[in-house]
């Protein structure tokens, strides 16, 4: 990892997360700098989704934490923006774009108020910068797939945060969309934003992003992407299956051995 | 205990009808439950079950007769339209399943009271007995009754032998069937009517409302005791029986007691037991592994503690003190009591006062769980690029874990190293 | 033909338009709640808890001794909350699959508050008819004759008034919440809110929308009231405003042509409320079809 000295965006330690009693993240360590376009990569079912839901706080760790600029995710909550996966949402619920948009402006201080005028003008706003204005009144299941990635972006931006966190915003969407949302990710990198992206395609991953984060059940590699790119580190990544591995996490989810021994302390 | 011999010994032939209706409404309904249960639809077995009212009005308004197999044919029609409209609604509109199966299930059922009611309120003669079908009226059936619940259990019975591989293979595994050419449509249909035969017969033993219990429950309980498809049909069945029959002679004696729902009371019971209690899966089997995982970890973390007491020395099988096990490790005193008993009782150490000391036999079962410790740590840093500061939590999870067989693959895939991590030596089994 | 329903029309009394009135008020609640729990695809559960909460209603009424009391409508949320509970219980801990985890524990549920019936029917004046479909529907010629029929109209009106009120008040409150849970729970989350606790305010409510309506419609048929007009105005809305509103508007359909229907065919009013909900919806199938054919969506370009 580098040596340089920076303002961490994230930082996450010793961070073991299981899935369905099964650990799919082993003792994941690393802290990433702001203001940078960061991607997550690695092959599937490398616990790529689960790191960002853990981040997210919507998966507890079996151990570890996880800090965004040096606290935990409770006291940061509104300077994180979060665009989970476009298959996660059934899109034939009765919303238009608008509405989705406007969900950004949603925060548990505010759930049983109406939303405000400013909370509105930043909804419109947001919307003109993916440029789907005129698609304001639009049902969001009569959109393209683009077209509902970008208003899951839109709203992302509406929740005004410094930090965005995505999951696969890339998956399913045309190229021109793509394009486009890459330069706002650009562009908001330009003001200091950190851009946090779990990608599904490593062919692009070396093009769009600054830092990279390789994952294959544990941490492979993190920093600049010229560090990380490298042939050993990617063999390492996507080269084979660790079987010793996977035969240990096959018998724990068996035999429902607990991750952590619970209440020891060792003394040295 | 008058009553249990008077209904046992089946002398009264009201008996007999009942016992003998009660086993056929179980044998048909806890077998097509079950495939129902594996594709999870069981749901949709209930909508079924309410949407059969209908059919049996307007068989009756139609026909103006109460033969019982005027009855199934009503309801047979419309517990297929009612599959047809929740098929139709799933694939051909925004409405999704659980909706579907809600819609259907409440039209129809209201559509269905409507009709029985209106027959109430008209001049259609004796119109009493249609009741059963919503309630049902496990103690007041006849002979007619039975003979239609044989036949028809005695076609469903015949036709899932004679299907048997096939539905198996759609319930488990539905596009397999479709990529080797089965047709699934054919069968699916076979299916959905031996369901609504089955619900027929069976509504009439538990009524509209708990009918889904009898396909559910017997089910839901036996496929935690085994993984073979033929032994959990056996062992719904079995529930299945066993429950109709307790209902059934709760009803015989106590007059006022319906008997549906006792059937239900004691069919969840036994669904509740086996959720609990099942070897393997169930709960407490569960609580009981984790039990023995936990004195597992803690017994060989003493014997780990004991080794690392005596390593430098090269001296083993000194006396030590308890305290000084526990400054090596913490353990609460109720934890150390349990795990040196079990340590003692299995040979690999001798308790004295307030100290212990390892046995020869205990010494190798040490060295056995230090050495997977040092591996596994060699393992997290050579092939898995941990940092020297990760390993160790890491490694005293996992030490636990490995068997003989991963051991052997450690050993191999590292090139039996004679050093770990922390430049300590890892000490095979010589 | 003609002659005989405009003889029911002319016999509109009073008694009539309390009967409907309540009916219209308790559609409106129940298909307000009813919204979510087809957005969040829990139509099932709240079929489950409106048989549940029969036990809780039998309890309460013998613990209170009068059928229409607080101690009711408490007996039976609590009820209905803890089937949900239940139902989660046997789902993650026991690790049944949902469909059986929902069918084992309202079966069990309702067959329980049968039984206690029974065992009660001294102390109490349920039957399992009542249960099943209303006490209106029994007697539907003779409800305005009788004493207790005049007396039953204001006050299970009051009772339905009320209850909208306090559905309409939780719906407009917990509008943004109910919306933001519904279309993405792992983004409400994210933005700090629990995703268990606005669970559970639902499931609430709906136990306690299915004690009110139990006089009106019974139990069983509360689905029919709570799905239908929903699933009617989901066929035809783009936004969840329009959504709740045209419920309600299916809801009024559904009650005053389910009353003259039970009416006209001397049958159960609730049965005859269940009935036309599917007709309604079926109308509004047909109508979302000519709208917008399913199989033909054209996706605008990108």
């Amino acid at each position: 990892m580098s040596e340089e000295t920076f303002d961490l965006a994230l930082e996450v330690h010793n961070l073991t997360v299981s899935y369905n009693r099964k650990p799919v993240l082993w003792d994941i360590d690393f802290s990433l700098p702001q203001g940078k376009l960061i991607g997550i990569v690695g092959p599937n079912g490398s616990g790529k989704t689960t790191l960002l839901k853990t981040i997210m706080g919507l998966l507890d760790p079996d151990s570890g934490y996880v800090e965004i600029k040096g606290e935990p995710m409770e006291k940061v909550r509104n300077q994180i923006s979060y665009v989970p996966q476009r298959e996660s949402v059934d899109w034939d619920f009765p919303a238009d774009v608008m509405d989705v948009v406007k969900m950004g402006r949603y925060q548990k201080s505010n759930i049983l108020k109406r939303l405000s005028q400013d909370d509105k003008r930043i909804a419109i706003e947001s919307l003109e910068k993916v440029d789907l204005l005129e698609f304001s009144k639009r049902q969001i299941g009569e959109l393209s797939g683009g077209q509902q990635q970008r208003v899951f972006i839109a709203r992302a931006l509406a929740q005004q945060g410094d930090i965005y966190l995505m999951d696969e915003p890339f998956v399913g969407v045309d190229a021109a969309t793509e394009d486009a949302i890459l330069q706002l990710l650009v562009e908001m990198k330009s003001k200091g934003k950190t851009v946090i992206i779990v990608h599904h395609d490593l062919q692009t991953a070396y093009e769009y992003f600054d830092w990279m984060v390789l994952l294959n059940t544990r941490l492979v590699a993190c920093g600049p992407k010229e560090e990380v790119f490298t042939k050993e580190k990617l063999q390492e990544a996507y080269g084979g299956r660790l079987t010793v591995l996977s035969k240990i996490g096959d018998l724990i989810s068996n035999k429902e051995f607990p991750i952590r021994e619970k209440g020891f302390s060792e003394k040295k | 205990m008058d009553a249990f011999i008077d209904f046992f010994s089946f002398q009264d032939p009201n008996v007999r009808l009942v016992v003998l209706g009660m086993l056929f409404i179980s044998l048909s309904s806890s077998l097509v439950g079950s495939f129902a249960f594996l594709q999870k639809k069981s749901l949709v077995g209930d909508a079924v079950a309410h949407s059969l009212l209908p059919g049996i009005a307007i068989a009756f308004m139609l026909s103006g007769s109460k033969n019982p197999w005027v009855l199934i044919l009503g309801a047979l029609i419309s517990g297929w339209i009612s599959i047809l409209i929740m098929d139709y609604l799933t694939k051909r509109s925004k409405i999704k399943t659980d909706t579907s199966i809600a819609l259907v299930l409440s039209v129809m059922f209201g559509l269905g009271i409507l009709l029985l009611t209106h027959i109430q309120h008209s001049d259609f003669g004796n119109q009493s007995g249609l009741d059963k079908f919503l309630f049902g009226k496990a103690a007041s059936l006849t002979l007619i009754d039975i003979q239609a619940f044989g036949l028809v259990t005695l076609i469903i019975v015949a036709l899932v032998g004679v299907f048997y591989r096939e539905f198996k293979l759609l319930s488990f595994n539905y596009e397999f069937a479709q990529a080797i050419g089965m047709p699934v449509k054919a069968l699916s249909f076979l299916m959905n009517t031996l369901l609504v035969l089955a619900i027929t017969t069976g509504i009439q033993a538990v009524g509209v409302v708990l009918m889904a219990a009898l396909l559910i429950a017997p089910a839901a309980a036996a496929k935690i005791w085994t993984y073979s498809l033929s032994k959990m049909i056996l062992i719904a069945m079995g529930f299945a029986l066993f429950s109709s029959l307790i209902g059934s002679f709760i009803s015989y004696t106590y007059v006022n007691m319906p008997t549906g729902p006792w059937i239900v009371v004691i069919l969840t019971f036994f669904t509740v037991m086996s959720l609990l209690f099942a070897p393997k899966r169930g709960v407490f089997s569960r609580m009981k592994r984790q039990r023995e995982n936990s004195l597992k970890i803690n017994t060989e973390n003493i014997l780990k503690a004991l080794y690392h007491l005596e390593e430098g020395k090269e001296e083993f099988f000194e006396w030590h003190k308890l305290d000084k096990i526990l400054e090596k490790r913490a353990f609460n005193k109720v934890t150390l009591t349990n795990s040196l008993k079990q340590l003692s009782r299995k040979n690999w150490i001798v308790l004295g006062e307030q100290k212990v000391k390892l046995s020869k036999a205990g010494e190798l079962e040490a060295r056995r769980v230090v050495r997977l410790h040092r591996l596994w740590e060699m393992y997290l840093t050579k092939r898995m690029n941990f940092k020297s500061d990760h390993i160790h939590s890491n490694a005293e999870t996992i030490e636990h874990i490995i068997t003989p067989e991963i051991e052997r693959e450690l050993i191999l895939e590292l090139g039996a190293p004679k050093i770990d991590p922390h430049s300590s030596k890892i000490p095979y089994a010589d | 033909m003609t002659l005989t329903v405009l003889k029911y029309h002319t016999q509109t009394d009073m008694n009539d338009v309390y009967i409907i009135s309540t009916a219209v008020l308790v559609s409106a609640s129940c298909g307000l709640l009813g919204v979510f729990l087809v957005l969040r695809k829990m139509a099932m559960v709240g079929d489950a808890i409106s048989h549940a909460v029969l036990p809780g209603i039998v309890l309460a009424f013998l613990f209170s001794g009068s059928r229409d009391s607080i101690t009711v409508l408490i007996g039976a949320m609590t009820l209905g909350i803890l089937a949900s509970v239940l139902i989660e219980i046997i789902h993650k801990k026991a690790r049944l699959q949902e469909d059986a985890a929902i069918g084992v524990t309202f079966t069990w549920l309702f067959a329980l508050g049968v039984i206690l019936i029974t065992l009660f029917s001294r102390q109490i004046d349920l039957d399992q008819d009542c249960v099943l479909y209303g006490e209106i529907a029994y007697v539907p010629l003779d409800l305005w004759f009788l004493e207790s029929g005049v007396n039953l109209g204001p006050r299970a009106l009051w009772v339905a008034g009320g209850l909208f009120v306090v559905v309409l008040l939780f719906v407009s409150l917990g509008y943004k919440g109910l919306q933001i849970t519904s279309f993405n729970e792992e983004f409400a989350v994210s933005v700090g809110l629990s995703a268990m606790v606005w669970h559970y305010l639902l499931m609430g409510m709906v136990s306690a929308v299915t004690v009110a309506s139990f006089e009106v419609v019974g139990a069983i048929l509360v689905v029919a009231l709570l799905v239908g007009p929903a699933a009617s105005a989901y066929l035809l809305s783009k936004r969840l405003p329009a959504l709740l509103a045209l419920t309600i508007v299916f809801g009024v359909l559904s009650s005053v042509s389910g009353y003259y229907l039970a009416k006209y065919l001397e049958g159960s009013i609730a049965g005859a409320i269940a009935t036309m909900t599917g007709f309604w919806f079926t109308l509004s199938l047909i109508l979302s079809k000519i709208k917008k054919p399913r199989t033909e969506v054209t996706k605008q370009g990108s």
